[in-house]
């Protein structure tokens, strides 16, 4: 399934729901999108991925490269990814740099 | 933005629709740049070289882009190639030039080669998944990306007197059911134990090695129990800069790199070292049977120790020798261990059969060998532990005399010989263990004592438990009829060859491993000890596990239950180490009061106090490290006396008598049941007779004076 990416930014927090496959190919898609919201007074990256299927390590990096443009400020949540991805996450111990949530807000 | 990119980065050939042009030659290897990768390979007599492009996981390459000759600098071949999908990536070459092995020449240009620095390699992805036999290109050189977010982490730079080792595989530690993780033997895995590691207290994890290797090498099914033997240990490397893609949980993904980075930020966060066991002595290509993988293909006659008629020295007892003082190989040893230091934030460095790397190219030692000092005064290795395994399989044995340039320590093989004698009872061991348990100042008088790695168990030879189970070893699992592994155990039985429901004998086997346990962590040097003995595992008498992946391996954690009076003495007597700075010297002892406190920094005793028994039949050993020279006398430490006695009756020792004010107290007694046999530190109960102390029969006391 083709990658899509929607972004939309509120105040200080930047919300993208990703759908499909993101693989080494569409991480540039989603990297350019983070490089947008890079320059704006962004606190907190959200990324709803109950939708997402599948992320390659070159997404991942995405992650990484995220907090490294934008500042170690940045709070991303991952919200509602599947157990594949989570499984990377915590394997890879990217889950340390991040928040892994079931909804947003968090309550 | 294409207007940002440097004009030495635009294509200026192409190939079949691929765009490319001249690289750099260095650095070597495949390197990321602005819209493209570098590639950089060296070969003094290739006469042509093809760079091989595949889709990951494909059968066939997509391109194959001969180098022009204008591409060639020197020796070295080199290309940028643009647009490529650096994460689907796999690449190797071909290399044309002579096959002429009695000139050292055997190119093979039907066949495509590995890397040599590739930082990844694909095709053994999944441990003892079946590869496809058929593939045309069974190790697949890959890229690695440099984005590893470690925070402020970087090497701990424990002082190396401070360490205490511990030797692991990293599948064995956790594949057994019992270990109870998520991810059972890969670097995650490990993670999850990183607080039983603290619990049993060392500071530093030995990994037995990582590099790639191939699993299935050699492998086949064994006649004497139908099962499957394979390259379990790993000593033949495929790949000196790529970790183990089969001990990664995401290994199938290509994320080994990051999996293992995670696991040495998260020990670093815990205080606790990585150390690698690397084999830099020869590969996984064997001899002239073996297969072409990388590097005879690329260039035969440098990178391989060769016979005037063409064939492979054997110094490794594997097939091949690296010919590792060769100038070019010099490099890339020096190359990788840079990497491995900066990149991953390693420790330190064990180097399997390193009396190897201080030969010359035609097998004679060296007096100055050019690597072993390159890496003594490396820069970014300059805080590395090295420790070498001062011998090789070509009989060449370097304990005591190995080139150490101020920097070098050495796993003492003196050490675990002369413990084991003394504890299974010889005679005459008195005089040699007055010299081991002070860091060995025969064999490193001018280095100290931290130049002695003291162990009495490895990966290599009995558990610490076999020792004292088994008379002989028992390798039949291996196929070989019994005719592989050492034959120089200096074990002892205790009575009965294997197990036994005898109480006495099990009691006894226990009680000498907490002896063993004592004399290790009392001992001057830095102690070493396999994974597992804290839980006395046994290998069935086994002595050459190498090639079972199976329970002879892994470490069975439902041995925690039944054998907690062995896991519980380990941890305490590891915590006593690291609690007293008197026992972890960086210098040898001067025999004398140079503090002021009345005493000797060290003294030794026997029965008697002050009189130590050399004698032939002698199997009493006393010694008492005053607390007041701890450090060379910069930190106060308790007094503590240590009486080995391995007679098998139990024996009266006269107790030297303390300053005004100080009385001894219990720490140690291995004759003691569980509970009474070893105090927490703070809470050792004074003893009533302050004038001698019964020593049970083969005991082991430590007494503090406080």
């Amino acid at each position: 399934m083709a990658f899509t990416i929607q972004t939309v930014v509120e105040e200080q927090t930047a919300k993208m729901t990703l759908a499909g496959e993101l693989d080494s190919l569409s991480a540039r898609v989603f990297q350019t999108e983070i490089e947008k919201i890079a320059n704006q007074p962004i606190n907190e990256l959200v990324l709803f991925m109950e939708k997402l299927d599948f992320m390659s390590s070159a997404g991942l990096r995405v992650l990484i490269f995220s907090k490294q443009k934008v500042g170690s400020h940045l709070s991303i949540y991952i919200v509602k990814a599947q157990e594949l991805i989570l499984d990377t996450l915590e394997k890879t111990g990217l889950h340390h740099s991040v928040n892994i949530v079931d909804e947003y807000p968090v309550l | 933005m294409a207007t940002d990119i440097r004009i030495d980065y635009y294509p200026t050939h192409e190939h079949e629709g691929i765009k490319f042009r001249r690289g750099h030659a260095l650095p070597f290897g495949a390197t990321m740049v602005p819209n493209g990768i570098n590639f950089s390979i060296y070969s003094s007599a290739a006469i042509s070289c093809t760079l091989v492009l595949f889709e990951r996981g494909e059968d066939a390459p997509f391109a194959e882009i001969p180098f022009p000759e204008e591409f060639r600098t020197g020796n070295v071949y080199s290309m940028i190639v643009f647009d490529l999908d650096y994460e689907r990536l796999e690449y190797g070459y071909r290399m044309d030039g002579p096959f002429k092995p009695e000139e050292g020449h055997r190119f093979d240009k039907s066949v495509i080669l590995c890397d040599p620095y590739a930082k990844a390699i694909g095709g053994r992805d999944t441990w003892l998944a079946t590869p496809n036999w058929d593939d045309v290109y069974p190790y697949r050189s890959r890229l690695v990306f440099e984005d590893f977010d470690w925070e402020n982490d970087h090497a701990l730079e424990t002082p190396i007197e401070d360490l205490v080792i511990y030797e692991m595989h990293v599948r064995g530690f956790t594949q057994h059911p019992s270990s109870g993780v998520k991810n059972p033997g890969t670097f995650a895995a490990i993670r999850s134990k990183i607080a039983y590691l603290k619990e049993l207290g060392i500071n530093c994890v030995e990994l037995m090695p990582i590099y790639e290797f191939d699993e299935w090498e050699n492998s086949r099914e064994n006649p004497a129990t139908g099962g499957l033997i394979v390259n379990f240990w790993g000593y033949s490397t495929v790949n000196f800069f790529s970790p183990k893609a089969g001990f990664a949980a995401t290994g199938k993904f290509g994320m080994q790199v990051d999996e293992l980075k995670t696991l040495i930020k998260e020990l670093h966060k815990h205080g606790i070292e990585v150390m690698l066991d690397v084999v830099f002595n020869h590969t996984a290509e064997g001899d002239h049977r073996g297969h072409t993988i990388s590097f005879r293909g690329i260039d035969n006659k440098t990178y391989y120790m060769l016979t005037p008629e063409g064939y492979y020295f054997n110094f490794s007892g594997t097939g091949n020798t690296l010919n590792c003082n060769n100038p070019v190989v010099r490099n890339m040893v020096l190359d990788c261990l840079r990497y491995w230091a900066a990149d991953y934030h390693i420790d330190g460095f064990r180097f399997d059969l390193a009396a190897i790397l201080g030969r010359d190219q035609n097998g004679a030692p060296l007096s100055n060998p050019p690597l072993l000092e390159s890496l003594a005064y490396d820069p970014i290795l300059a805080k590395c532990k090295l420790i070498a395994e001062a011998w090789d399989a070509g009989g060449l044995y370097q304990v005591g005399s190995f080139p150490a340039y101020g920097r070098w320590a050495e796993w003492n093989g003196k050490y675990r010989d002369a413990l084991r004698k003394y504890l299974k009872g010889d005679e005459g061991m008195v005089g040699e263990m007055v010299q081991r348990i002070q860091g060995s100042p025969d064999l490193y008088y001018y280095r100290g004592p931290t130049a002695s790695i003291n162990f009495i168990s490895c990966h290599d030879g009995f558990t610490l438990y076999d020792i004292f189970a088994y008379n002989e070893k028992h390798n039949e699992a291996n196929g070989e009829n019994n005719n592989d592994g050492g034959n120089d155990n200096h074990s002892w039985n205790c009575g009965v060859e294997g197990e036994t429901d005898d109480p006495e004998i099990n009691r006894l086997r226990h009680k000498q491993i907490k002896n063993a346990l004592t004399l290790l962590m009392v001992s001057q040097g830095v102690p070493m000890i396999l994974s597992g003995d804290e839980m006395a595992t046994t290998k069935g008498g086994n002595n050459n596990t190498y090639c079972h992946d199976n329970e002879l391996n892994w470490v069975d954690w439902s041995l925690l239950e039944p054998k907690q009076d062995i896991f519980h003495f380990a941890q305490r007597i590891t915590k006593f180490r690291r609690a007293h700075p008197v026992l972890r010297s960086a210098t040898h002892f001067e025999h004398r009061d140079y503090v002021g406190s009345g005493y000797p920094d060290i003294s030794f005793h026997g029965t008697q106090a002050w009189q130590c028994d050399h004698s032939e039949s002698s199997r009493c050993l006393a010694f008492m490290l005053d607390g007041a020279h701890a450090k060379r006398g910069t930190i106060l430490d308790d007094t503590i006396y240590v009486a080995a006695n391995m007679y098998w009756d139990a024996l009266y020792y006269e107790l030297p008598v303390l300053p005004e004010g100080k009385k001894w107290h219990l720490a140690v007694n291995t004759d003691m049941p569980s509970g009474q046999d070893i105090f927490e530190i703070g809470k050792e109960p004074m003893i009533e007779d302050q004038q001698r102390f019964l020593v049970g029969p083969r005991a082991t006391i430590i007494l503090i004076g406080k």
